[in-house]
């Protein structure tokens, strides 16, 4: 797939213009990335008071560091095949080097400027991901996830057990306010370490998406597809694995980083399996198989984490249904789903899948209405209660031990099951009457 | 001695309850290549109905009712679920069975509160049984050794005495050939997973109240059962009771003896204070390590010798 996109971008390369408008076309969604990055937050200024949402901020610093996070840990899922159950402690590690690091800035026993803060939490991502990866890249597949997972868990233990490095329950705190900027900014608001954010995550994600077309990245790829002929060729796979390993360390570490420079704490939170399962989630359902996959995939994480956690207990259950539903259906996740139409735009044919999906939609959200209704009515009745929460609607209160909303919520739920599960019929009819079209017309890659 | 033979009692019935839940991972991971990460969550599942059930109807029906519900969701899971996903790959097997413990285990809390529920030990069962030098032990206990010690009876019998027994234990190295010969693989498969899935249950039903039911239980459960697995090695019934019974004897005695590297560097007459490099390591007393040991164990097995204490093949 990579292979594809590299001999498309090389034809790009050779029929567009020279110069700036060139370069805007080939990087367009990079460039669009970033400036949907820095212009986001000015749609919830407020005016009044000069202020940036701060709520705002943060969720888009936690969907920028998430996505360096989710972006190494498909170095190793999605480039070399390594499914990790420990990423996060590489990410973690990062983020307690990167908090021991500022508080030795301010304490004044070295000096490093506070925009390179980040490289230290790469470096110490790198020393660890070196160590763990020695010691885990020994093996691969089934046995290599269930190392990392032994890993992750002693790496969770040991944050809670030694105080010094780790600082216990409570973790280390730390202070980004340090006066060493090359730049003079003191990093005292929260839209100031926003755009450090920006840039680091941009700076990561253009390093990562380079690794890919050089000859490891390459070799990973090789080593994933078949490793006993890539080392028939005459490289070591465990090399290989290792390089990637510590490299998508390194990248973890700057996650974490930019984490400790956002919230200002790090906590055993950061190398908790939850933390790794999280990048795991958003990496499938974005999809592994693309470089922008896992992007895609912590912005939908992270807006359900934030977003819906607010309104709802149940955002994880959310996400998990999303997770099982991608598995099952949709193996290649949301970026997966948009390549696979590419063929029939080839072919000009697209505008022919709207009234189809437009037919799908209807069942669909009721399908999700449905669902939705049922999750809250249940956990109402047991976390809602114990939080002494009222179940409401805009005004309107629903009483969750009420017979009504359950049966509207199943009834919801089953027909709409069963009239998404004819309206799918229609659809994959139409859907492979195109396709056939396309490989007539050799519009297929 | 009275703290050798009471933790060795102990040791023993958390020992034989891993054995309970990693006998049926291990038949699971060894036939079909799935490491089911939603083993743990049947254990609480069975917990939870047990839990249910026994405020209902009463414990004993619970004993058979629980395990019984669990084997039905294992079967549903395997035939609507993994068979499905199976065209993917392992790795999809791994993801979907990992998404199915995130769910269950947010369903749990939703169902039954984020809170352990009072699931107790039966009025029936509740004295002790016989007393160690001063220390009771409890009857719940030795009900549980008797329990689980029928159920590996019962898995031996079934597996070495009985038709489908064998066909499961051939299908365990060769499933290609016993496709081959004819047999119904895929409704092997589905009577292991579920079968597998019962027992977890089983362990649930008798754990849950010898433990703690949450909805964290499941969490702190599945990494344990699979550091059993893998250290009895892949294929072997026996490996995985001898890894059961030693992983148990572990972590118990790891709780009673309350020592620290530092205690053995003093053997060498070398004192450890403050200032000693790496004190903080040096001195962690033995019970806070316990935790630890199963997963350092885990990654040396996997890493010098990855086919396990008995296994026959590599994981």
């Amino acid at each position: 797939m990579s292979t594809d996109a590299t001999q498309r971008a090389a034809q790009g390369a050779a029929l567009a213009p020279n110069g700036y408008v060139g370069f805007a076309r080939r990087y367009w969604l990079w460039l669009a990335g970033i400036a949907a990055a820095l212009l986001v937050p000015w749609l919830f200024f407020d005016w009044g008071t000069h202020r940036h949402s701060g709520f705002v901020l943060t969720m888009l610093s936690e969907i920028g560091l998430m996505s360096v996070f989710a972006l190494s840990f498909n170095m190793q899922m999605g480039q070399a095949g390594l499914l990790s159950f420990g990423h996060a402690i590489l990410f973690g590690l990062g983020g307690y080097v990167t908090a021991h690091t500022l508080n030795a800035i301010k304490a004044g026993s070295m000096w490093l400027p506070t925009e390179l803060v980040p490289l230290a939490g790469g470096v110490g991502g790198l020393i660890f991901g070196a160590a763990f990866g020695y010691v885990a890249t020994k093996q691969r597949a089934t046995a290599f996830a269930m190392i990392t997972m032994g890993l992750g868990e002693l790496v969770a233990a040991c944050a809670l057990m030694f105080m010094g490095f780790f600082g216990g329950e409570g973790g280390i705190s730390t202070d980004r306010v340090i006066d060493t900027s090359l730049f003079g900014i003191p990093y005292s608001s929260s839209w100031q370490v926003y755009c450090l954010v920006v840039a680091w995550t941009a700076i990561a994600a253009i390093l990562m998406r380079l690794q890919t077309q050089t000859p490891l990245g390459r070799m990973a790829n090789a080593c994933r597809d078949n490793f006993e002929r890539a080392q028939f060729v005459g490289y070591d796979p465990r090399m290989v694995r290792f390089y990637q390993f510590a490299l998508s360390g390194f990248f973890a570490g700057i996650g974490g980083a930019l984490y400790v420079l956002v919230y200002e704490i790090v906590t055993f939170d950061t190398v908790a399996a939850a933390k790794s399962a999280t990048a795991l989630l958003a990496t499938y359902i974005g999809g592994a198989g693309t470089f922008f996959g896992p992007v895609l995939g912590t912005i939908v994480v992270v807006l359900l984490q934030s977003g819906v956690s607010l309104l709802s207990n149940a955002w994880l259950l959310y996400v998990g249904v999303l997770f099982i539903i991608m598995v099952m259906y949709a193996p290649g996740g949301m970026m997966g789903i948009v390549a696979q139409h590419a063929p029939i735009a080839r072919i000009g044919r697209l505008g022919e899948l709207v009234v189809p999906y437009v037919r799908l939609l209807a069942p669909g959200l009721l399908a999700v209405l449905g669902f939705v209704l049922l999750v809250e009515l249940a956990s109402f009745i047991t976390i809602g209660a114990a939080q002494g929460k009222d179940f409401k609607i805009g005004r309107v209160v629903i009483d969750p031990h009420a017979a009504l909303p359950w049966v509207a919520a199943a009834a919801a739920l089953l027909g709409a099951g069963l009239w998404l599960r004819l309206e799918s019929r229609l659809f994959r009819i139409r859907w492979d009457a195109l396709i056939a079209d396309a490989k007539a017309k050799g519009a297929m890659l | 001695m009275e703290v050798f033979l009471v933790s060795l009692l102990n040791g023993l019935v958390y020992g034989m309850l891993l054995f309970m839940l990693a006998s049926g991972l291990t038949l699971i991971l060894s036939m079909m290549g799935v490491l089911n990460f939603a083993h743990a969550s049947a254990y609480m599942l069975g917990a939870y109905f047990a839990f249910t059930i026994s405020q209902h109807i009463g414990f004993w029906p619970a004993l058979v009712l629980a395990p019984l519900l669990c084997g039905l969701i294992g079967a549903a899971i395997e035939m609507y679920g993994l068979r499905r996903v199976h065209r993917n790959g392992h790795i999809a097997e791994l993801l979907f069975t990992f998404g199915l413990a995130l769910i269950i285990e947010k369903v749990v809390q939703m169902t039954w509160g984020l809170i352990p529920v009072p699931y107790r030990i039966p009025e029936g069962l509740d004295f002790p049984l016989f007393t160690v030098y001063g220390t009771q032990f409890p009857a719940y206990r030795a009900f549980m050794l008797l329990i689980s010690a029928l159920m590996f009876a019962a898995i031996w019998l079934g597996l070495t005495r009985t038709r489908i027994g064998l066909i499961i234990q051939a299908a365990l190295t060769h499933p290609d050939m016993v496709g081959a010969l004819g047999h119904n693989v895929p409704r092997v498969f589905t009577t292991v997973f579920a079968a597998g899935t019962a027992l977890a249950g089983l362990a649930g039903v008798i754990g849950g109240n010898y433990q703690v039911t949450e909805p964290a239980m499941a969490f702190t459960m599945g990494p344990i059962v699979f550091v059993v697995v893998v250290v009895g090695g892949l294929g072997s019934l026996t490996g995985c009771f001898v890894a059961s019974l030693l992983m148990g004897l572990i972590q118990t005695f790891a709780v009673v003896l309350d020592y620290s590297l530092a205690d053995l560097l003093k053997w060498f007459g070398l004192t450890v204070t403050s200032t000693t490099p790496f004190h903080e390591v040096l001195t962690v007393p033995l019970p806070r390590i316990g935790a630890l040991l199963p997963y350092i164990l885990l990654v040396l097995i996997l890493v010098f010798r990855p086919r396990g204490l008995m296994g026959t093949r590599e994981t």
